[in-house]
């Protein structure tokens, strides 16, 4: 501005000498607070390098003179929620289990954290929600292999399925046709049997009686004689809507032939007790609880 | 405000200046019209904000009865009848919407009556000018001490101190009465004469007591002129009727000492009514001179006016030389038609009728504001659950408000899927399919609702579903609509 600078005459203010298609623009100083100000907001400025961590260095950073750190304040948060919960978790974890549900606050608590709880540990194979996958259980529905009351879930949550456990759910789904207990053509006439306890459709020229007779020869120890299982089996019902693996006789057969035996690990000494109980509240509370 | 520069000083100096210093403006006392208007709206807006917090206003036991009340840690505002929640922000919208329309309106009748007469900037600034004149003497007076700064007596020390006193004292009343709206202010009034009160309502008395004795104290048209932005956004709402303070230079020039106008009006030659006696300059709080014409830092508090009166009834002169006036009267006097003023138009209809709008729309919200409320969330994961029997089940996530200051028990019903069962989680339906909750005063409550229906009566994919929450005492029903969805 200094070589061009104008003077004005019908405002009476010099310009900058800033020229476009004729029009200048007028030079408005600002008033000495402004400046004044704005200067001391750099001086400020200094004064955070000195007090907080401000400029990195090779391999670490300034730390400033307060020594302030945001994950120091993290932690000491993290402490006092945990010392918050602690208190609540330790009223949940002396609440007997059946009474919880019926207490909107513990329930609430219960749920919350069997949530997060569900969320870091269970999804992974039973889904974000519970939903389940092939093989793994739907948690919402009302088909329970080892039961769905709340000591039942949470027995299972404890100890597992073929966890290696010692208080785990063992018995397991024979492979009958690798075992060679039943011969191919064996194994497709009770798998359509299978399918016809719960109304699907059967094979066409498939022998009822002869798949009835192998049903009851084989099946029944672990499945029950109308074929509605064994809760202290793991034995699913084979009359209802609910297939774990699949109700389609290619899958049918797979399983006949080659057994199952999925395993879900135990968590007791993983998750400490009060939690175990607030993740068996909240899987109760999905909605298939009995 | 611009005085002409002689242009060969400024060419010697070819770098414009950094920085202008601050002039310092000392405003002449004055009495008129427009001045008593200032301090009976003055005492009105000060005696408001000083006093409300100690109103009273009772609503039942267990609820604060402070008739305004900001209750952060609830979440609650409380104004008189109205208890507001966070989730019904659209009311404060609503008020926002209308004081903007509000400002325009005034701004397109009578120009920066915002500014000049209700602003806090102005109010506070006015105040802490009535001190300063009061401890320190008049304007001459106030002149001739700050020329003579720098030789401090005695007196002048004890004067600034007890200015600055006084100050500090009505900048500490600001702060003091601003934290009472957000507690219970007798208590704390307690509290915090005794030191009990909690480190933050100290904290928030420093805050505002320093920025009002800044403020008003030091920065006074400071503010206006370079941080406010409303002299801006108004100088682009103003219209050529809008009457705004103006010197009538049709009357005005050619301005003449009174000696020498009476010495033309004798000998018949044409001559204005100013008198240059500049009393106008000598009351502005802005430090302008009004005859310039209109300017951003006019924040027309219409003191010019009353200064200027009291001279032309002294030298025996119409008055309102100075006046809320535009200048198409101007014109209008000058071709020698009479002045012509039109309030009623365009631009000032459409802002009432704005106002009136928004202001009915906001009273029938008001009026037909619900007290029990009810939403609903449908699970995402999993949409739908099939049960071994093969039904239907979705679970959703209820919430319910209860507005009011005692409990009460509702009662949920659904419409939709045919044949459908309600459970909530933790609730026995007694009687069947009709659960029952309690819902705590002045609260929310969530619960986990799952509706079941059979897929053989239920073919379609998605079913609209209705709940109805109906509190049993009362009969207040709210509802809320979700769909039920099958695989």
């Amino acid at each position: 501005m200094t070589e061009h600078s104008d003077f004005d005459k019908v405002s009476g203010e010099t310009t900058t000498g800033h020229e476009w298609d004729g029009i200048k623009e007028l030079n408005t100083p600002l008033p000495r607070w402004w400046v004044i100000t704005f200067y001391l907001t750099i001086v400020w400025a200094v004064g955070y390098w000195i007090v907080y961590p401000a400029w990195p260095m090779l391999w670490s950073h300034t730390t400033g003179v307060l020594n302030y750190s945001s994950r120091a304040d993290v932690a000491v948060e993290l402490a006092n929620l945990e010392k918050i919960r602690g208190d609540k978790m330790v009223k949940l974890g002396a609440a007997p289990l059946a009474e919880i549900e019926k207490d909107p606050a513990l329930l609430a608590l219960a749920r919350a954290r069997g949530k997060t709880v569900f969320g870091d540990n269970c999804a992974p194979c039973h889904g974000s929600g519970g939903a389940g996958a092939k093989g793994y259980p739907n948690l919402n529905d009302d088909e329970w292999l080892w039961g769905g009351s709340l000591d039942q879930i949470m027995q299972s949550i404890q100890f597992g399925v073929r966890s290696g456990h010692a208080k785990a759910h063992e018995s397991a789904m024979l492979a009958f046709g690798k075992e060679g207990v039943l011969k191919k053509d064996q194994i497709v006439t009770v798998a359509n049997y299978v399918r016809s306890l719960s109304d699907l459709s059967t094979a066409v020229g498939y022998d009822k009686s002869l798949g009835a007779k192998i049903f009851a020869d084989n099946c029944t120890s672990c499945h029950g004689d109308a074929g509605k299982g064994k809760q202290e089996l793991g034995a699913p019902d084979l009359t209802d809507k609910i297939w774990l693996y699949g109700s389609d006789e290619t899958t049918l057969v797979e399983t006949i032939t080659n057994g199952r035996a999925g395993v879900m690990p135990a968590w007791v000494g993983r998750l400490d007790p009060p939690t175990i109980k607030a993740l068996a509240v909240y899987v109760h509370s999905l909605g298939g609880g009995k | 405000m611009n005085k002409p520069v002689n242009p060969t000083d400024l060419q010697l100096e070819d770098d414009g200046p950094l920085y202008v210093a601050q002039k310092k403006v000392f405003p002449q006392s004055v009495s008129g019209t427009y001045r008593r208007i200032k301090w009976g709206l003055m005492a009105f807006c000060l005696g408001v904000y000083y006093l409300l917090p100690f109103v009273r206003w009772n609503r039942g036991l267990g609820a604060p009865d402070q008739a305004v009340l900001i209750d952060l840690p609830n979440s609650r505002f409380y104004f008189f009848f109205i208890e507001l929640w966070p989730q019904e922000v659209y009311y404060f919208t609503g008020l926002l919407i209308v004081a903007a329309i509000t400002l325009f309106l005034m701004n397109s009748v009578g120009g920066r009556v915002w500014c000049g007469y209700l602003c806090p900037q102005t109010v506070w600034t006015d105040l802490f000018y009535a001190v300063e004149r009061l401890v320190e003497g008049d304007r001459r007076e106030r002149m001739r001490k700050d020329a003579a700064r720098g030789t401090m007596k005695l007196q002048r020390f004890s004067e600034l101190l007890l200015k600055h006193s006084i100050w500090l004292m009505i900048a500490w009343w600001t702060g003091g009465a601003w934290v009472l709206y957000f507690n219970d202010a007798p208590t704390l009034v307690k509290q915090l004469v005794t030191f009990q009160a909690p480190m933050l309502a100290y904290i928030w008395i420093a805050i505002l007591t320093a920025t009002t004795y800044v403020l008003a104290g030091f920065m006074r048209e400071q503010v206006c002129v370079y941080m406010c932005p409303w002299p801006r956004i108004q100088a682009a709402l103003t219209d050529e009727w809008a009457l705004n303070v103006t010197y009538k230079y049709d009357r005005g020039e050619k301005r003449t000492s009174l000696k020498k106008a009476n010495e033309l009006r004798a000998l018949g030659e044409p001559v204005g009514d100013c008198i240059d006696c500049c009393q106008c300059v000598a009351v502005c709080p802005t430090g302008i001179d009004i005859r310039d014409g209109a300017q951003l830092d006019c924040i027309q508090c219409g003191l010019c006016i009353d200064a200027c009166d009291t001279v032309m009834t002294k030298i025996g002169r119409e008055t309102r030389l100075i006046g809320y006036d535009n200048d198409i009267n101007i014109h209008r006097r000058q071709a020698g038609k009479p002045p012509v003023y039109r309030i009623v138009r365009p631009r000032t209809v459409v802002y009432v009728a704005m106002i009136a709008g928004v202001g009915a729309l906001m009273l029938y919200a008001l009026l037909t504001r619900t007290l029990l409320d009810v939403s609903v969330l449908h699970d995402r994961n999993p949409v739908a659950v099939k049960l071994s029997d093969g039904a239907i089940r979705n679970a959703y996530t209820v919430r319910l408000l209860n507005k009011r200051g005692f409990d009460r028990v509702i009662a949920i019903d659904i419409d939709g899927p045919v044949n459908a069962t309600v459970h909530v989680v933790g609730v026995d339906a007694v009687p069947p399919d009709r659960p029952m909750i309690v819902l705590g005063r002045d609260q929310t409550t969530e619960l986990r609702l799952l509706v079941t229906a059979p897929a053989a009566n239920n073919p379609k994919k998605s079913i609209p579903v209705h709940f109805r929450v109906t509190d049993i005492g009362l009969g207040e029903v709210a509802s809320a609509t979700d769909n039920f969805v099958t695989p």
